[in-house]
């Protein structure tokens, strides 16, 4: 079995999910939602191949929590920045779109750098093309691809690099 | 808690305000995208959240709930923007660069 990792990780992840969900370890609950788990795991086994970019390593301990807090910074800071260029009555915008490439390889890996990147400072994917983002930039800083880069997807890209393939 | 839970709520609300003034103000469909996405995700997860702590039994739901809505959220808004450049929806006069524009000019000489 070629996915086995990308299928246990699946099953992990909808256990976690049910077992979040309901909220008890009740003989009643674990019984439906161990049914359905089979259910759906059988049925979505080919797509569990998504998951196969994740990467098992001791060192991912230490990296997801430090992914998640650079992740809720710049969220908040993307929330303070875009509300403060709501509020003025100038309506201080530059946007345009820039382009930034990724040494990423994975689709998932993909869909998470540009996920993040649609929920930080002022950035917004619009397309994915191979190792190119697409980017709508609310206040341009950089028009080459190697400033945007650097300071679009820099932060998030080094830490996305020891997590994922 | 509950304490806790009010403040969370009332940021919630206030983002969401400023979010949807941000779709009213800005001047182009990705602009109200950038507005629209950020503004609310924030304001939805202090919403929920805040809820959360308002009643205890709902604390570990609001977290499954919040964590859809940051990996649902910027897709649809990521998926809206691609479908109205490749639409030919214009970025607005004042934009500097548009370089997926210049490429896909490329492709077609």
């Amino acid at each position: 079995m070629k996915n086995f990792k990308g299928f246990i990780i699946f099953v992990i992840v909808l256990a976690l999910t049910w077992l979040l969900l309901t909220g008890s370890l009740g003989k009643d609950e674990l019984l439906i939602g161990g049914f359905s788990l089979v259910l759906v795991a059988i049925l979505f086994f080919g797509y569990s191949d998504l998951y196969r970019a994740l990467k098992i390593t001791p060192k991912i301990i230490l990296f997801y929590p430090l992914y998640l807090l650079v992740f809720l910074k710049e969220l908040i800071v993307a929330n303070f920045d875009v509300a403060s260029r709501v509020i003025r009555p100038s309506l201080p915008i530059n946007p345009g779109i820039v382009a930034v490439k990724t040494s990423l390889k994975d689709p998932l890996s993909k869909l998470i750098l540009a996920n993040s990147i649609t929920l930080t400072p002022g950035t917004l994917t619009v397309d994915v093309k191979d190792d190119t983002l697409f980017i709508h930039w609310i206040d341009v800083k950089g028009k080459d691809v190697e400033e945007a880069t650097k300071e679009i997807s820099g932060k998030f890209e080094k830490i996305l690099k020891e997590i994922v393939k | 808690m509950v304490i806790v839970g009010k403040i969370l709520v009332l940021i919630g609300s206030i983002f969401l305000f400023l979010g949807s003034l941000g779709i009213f103000r800005m001047p182009d469909v990705y602009n109200r995208l950038q507005a629209g996405t950020k503004a609310t995700t924030l304001g939805a997860m202090s919403l929920i959240l805040g809820v959360g702590f308002m009643s205890s039994s709902f604390l570990i739901k609001s977290i499954v709930l919040i964590i859809f809505i940051v990996l649902t959220n910027p897709i649809s808004s990521s998926t809206i923007a691609r479908a109205s450049h490749k639409a030919g929806v214009p970025l607005v006069k004042e934009s500097v660069i548009d370089v997926c524009k210049d490429n896909v000019r490329e492709e077609e000489a």
